[in-house]
């Protein structure tokens, strides 16, 4: 008898929405052998990592904040890769967000500008963002070099632009020499939604985000396009679809998400420009936007999920001197099992008879 | 299902209960790390002083603490958790946290902070650091002495004034013994990076130095000095067993003395915010034993460390003069005051270089 993995003849729909919860199943067993390895009680420390951080308003917040990003750049990666472009450089294009819109809040800086600062510099750093997810797109459609390279290689421009920056011309003149611009004005921060909390308008622009990924990919033909281009290139071109311009245009509204992102990160918890805005907010959003089966509302949820393996996390290290480590690998085993389940959509497996020839031949 | 929630509430509920008991008796510490608690450097060394901390005060103690945090929005997310989850005096290590620290501090008033490295301070927040400029001023002269080349290698981390006054000592050390001694100098602008550190040892070393000194907390510039057959001085820890060919000395950051003291303060509830800026004398750090190097060059840097210790001998001892040649203000009377050292901005002479950011 053999197990072999076969081909289905078609998707399987059941399976395509249950394969992220075996894969979460599948993680939070493999959790429970490392807790118990670890010699910690593996339902306390469940509770710990996944109900804990829901019974508090203060967690929920945070988790909020920590989803923001997130979610916003996952649901532009989400329309890039259903329409068969890979943008990898989410990171980069959020720094070029964070960077142009800074840009603004440091030259007003000490000058009685008005209200329109923060607008304005959220226009800036979407514009930016879009900008830069620009290049690599006409890259790839004018020269047909990859979009995976080219944009994954841009991250790293931007990262050395704001290091420069930020240790050059934009450093704050009382940080006794270290990497960071002043505080920004309060004109030009984001404003929290909650008194003495951390949850900011941009969690509410994300949910707008949201819907308006829902409405585009549900409701629209420009999102029917898309999702033809990515599933069945020969149909799009048959039916008249142009690919190359999808590219260009999801290339710019990720670009324009994940810089939106940036900015709202820098002018919301953060409170100004430094290195390491960005725990590597854009490669996590590829993991999101793949967990919530590149689909808004699942990425909504993929987005609060990843957020609370953070938050509980720390808990995890308060409450029950969890390493971090553990929060790593378990990050890592959750985005292994989702792959790995990912494969049964398109296989199944079977037993079958192996041949006798086979057996004597092991030997 | 319903069983494992039940059981999950229980577990939960029993939870809250117990540390409820536990914090009527024992006072709750929390630290925040920079980097893993196996850095064995800068964390390391935190990490350390926490052990000597419980295995002194554990029984009215219980310490938390949060590695790998970064310097970025996380930092007050992390700091708040020690908060939420009970802790009274909370102790954050790195400079970037200062902020956060701050932040957090303002909002929880009766919650006592204690920020490593930095400048700013509230009622309830204190800052502590070290004198390592004192370290460094006996790393320079043992380096002159020891170099064959007159080129010293030097990683630094951050141009802040922290690491610029220790390349400053160092050279003015240095300058003691020979005049004409150079020093060449990358800045990897990270504190940790194994990789980076690495690759400016080995770069400072094909560029003719001799001797490599470091601001950054790994021990992969000492490896690359061992493997090249030449000399370097360790940072934060003891280096000697990356380096035993190696290494001359080590600056050790000992903060163990410091926090017993502070928790005892805190128990006995005479706590209060203070600038607590530690030298030699006070043992806030130590030097690591005199390695590798004759006698008479060891019994040289061991009588400045004595020298400096008991304030005979200031490293920044008037008059200091810029590198373009422009006398230092003398703040403190024959040496360089305080808060001219905590916020200095320029190399001295004989560093041929260019500070960046100047």
């Amino acid at each position: 008898m053999q197990l072999v993995l076969e081909k289905r003849a078609e998707r399987s729909a059941t399976i395509a929405l249950i394969s992220p919860l075996i894969a979460i199943g599948l993680t939070i067993a493999t959790l429970c052998i490392v807790f118990a390895v670890l010699g910690k009680n593996p339902i306390a420390a469940l509770a710990v990592y996944f109900i804990d951080p829901l019974t508090d308003g203060y967690s929920l917040q945070e988790i909020a904040v920590k989803a923001t990003p997130l979610v916003m750049i996952a649901i532009g990666l989400s329309l890039c890769y259903l329409a068969n472009a890979w943008n990898i450089g989410a990171e980069g294009q959020f720094l070029i967000g964070a960077v142009a819109g800074s840009w603004l809040a440091v030259k007003t800086q000490g000058t009685d500008a008005g209200h329109w600062v923060l607008p304005a510099m959220l226009v800036l750093g979407a514009a930016a963002g879009a900008l830069y997810a620009l290049i690599p797109a006409i890259c790839k459609v004018r020269f047909g070099a990859s979009e995976i390279l080219t944009s994954l290689m841009l991250v790293y421009v931007a990262d050395l632009l704001l290091d420069y920056l930020v240790r050059g011309p934009w450093r704050d003149p009382q940080g006794f020499n270290f990497p960071t611009t002043a505080e920004f004005d309060p004109v030009a921060t984001v404003p929290t939604l909650i008194e003495g909390g951390r949850l900011h308008l941009g969690s509410i622009i994300a949910l707008f985000v949201v819907a308006a990924g829902a409405v585009l990919l549900g409701r629209t033909i420009k999102g029917f396009e898309i999702r033809v281009v990515g599933a069945a290139p020969r149909a799009a071109r048959f039916g008249g679809f142009n690919a190359n311009q999808l590219v260009l245009l999801t290339f710019a509204i990720s670009g324009a998400l994940a810089g939106l992102a940036g900015i709202i990160e820098v002018a919301g918890p953060v409170g100004h420009l430094q290195p390491g805005i960005s725990p590597g907010y854009g490669f996590t959003a590829i993991i999101v936007a793949f967990l919530g089966r590149l689909n808004p509302i699942g990425i909504l949820i993929a987005g609060l999920f990843l957020a609370l393996t953070f938050i509980g996390g720390e808990q995890a290290q308060i409450a029950m001197k969890i390493p971090l480590d553990v929060t790593k690998v378990f990050q890592g085993i959750l985005l292994f099992y989702v792959l790995a389940c990912d494969s049964l959509i398109l296989y199944r497996f079977r037993l079958i008879s192996s041949s006798p020839k086979v057996q004597s031949g092991a030997h | 299902m319903k069983r494992t929630l039940f059981a999950a509430a229980a577990i939960l509920l029993a939870g809250c209960i117990n540390s409820g008991a536990w914090a009527a008796d024992k006072l709750k510490v929390g630290f925040i790390y920079l980097g893993p608690v196996g850095d064995l450097g800068w964390t390391y060394q935190h990490e350390l002083a926490r052990q000597a901390l419980v295995k002194e005060l554990g029984d009215k103690i219980e310490t938390t603490f949060l590695e790998n945090v970064p310097e970025g929005p996380d930092a007050e997310r992390a700091i708040e958790q020690l908060v939420r989850a009970g802790n009274k005096l909370i102790f954050t290590t790195s400079f970037g946290y200062m902020d956060p620290t701050l932040k957090v501090a303002k909002k929880y008033p009766n919650v006592h902070f204690e920020h490593c490295s930095g400048y700013k301070r509230d009622k309830n927040m204190s800052t502590y650091s070290a004198r390592w400029y004192q370290g460094r001023y006996i790393q320079g002269l043992i380096a002159a002495k020891m170099s064959k080349a007159g080129v010293l290698g030097y990683i630094g981390s951050f141009p802040i004034p922290e690491v610029v006054s220790g390349i400053n000592a160092t050279m003015l050390g240095a300058q003691t013994i020979n005049p004409n001694i150079k020093v060449k100098i990358i800045w990897v602008n990270s504190w940790f990076d194994p990789g980076k550190e690495a690759d400016a040892a080995k770069a400072l070393l094909d560029q003719g130095a001799d001797m490599i000194m470091q601001h950054t907390d790994s021990p992969a510039a000492m490896q690359v000095s061992s493997e090249r057959g030449k000399l370097a001085f360790g940072q934060d820890s003891e280096m000697i067993k990356f380096g035993p060919k190696a290494q001359l000395t080590s600056i050790l950051d000992t903060w163990a003395p410091y926090y017993i003291e502070r928790v005892k303060a805190e128990l006995a509830g005479t706590w209060k915010s203070e600038d607590t800026w530690g030298g030699l004398e006070s043992k806030m750090f130590e030097m690591a034993p005199y390695t590798n190097m004759p006698d008479d060059v060891k019994k040289m840097a061991e009588d400045t460390q004595a020298a400096i210790a008991s304030g005979k001998l200031h490293p920044f001892k008037c008059p200091v003069v810029t590198q373009d040649g422009k006398d230092v203000e003398c703040k403190g009377g024959d040496h360089l005051e305080d808060t001219q050292i905590l916020g200095m901005n320029f190399y001295v002479k004989g560093i041929d270089d260019k500070l960046p950011g100047k």
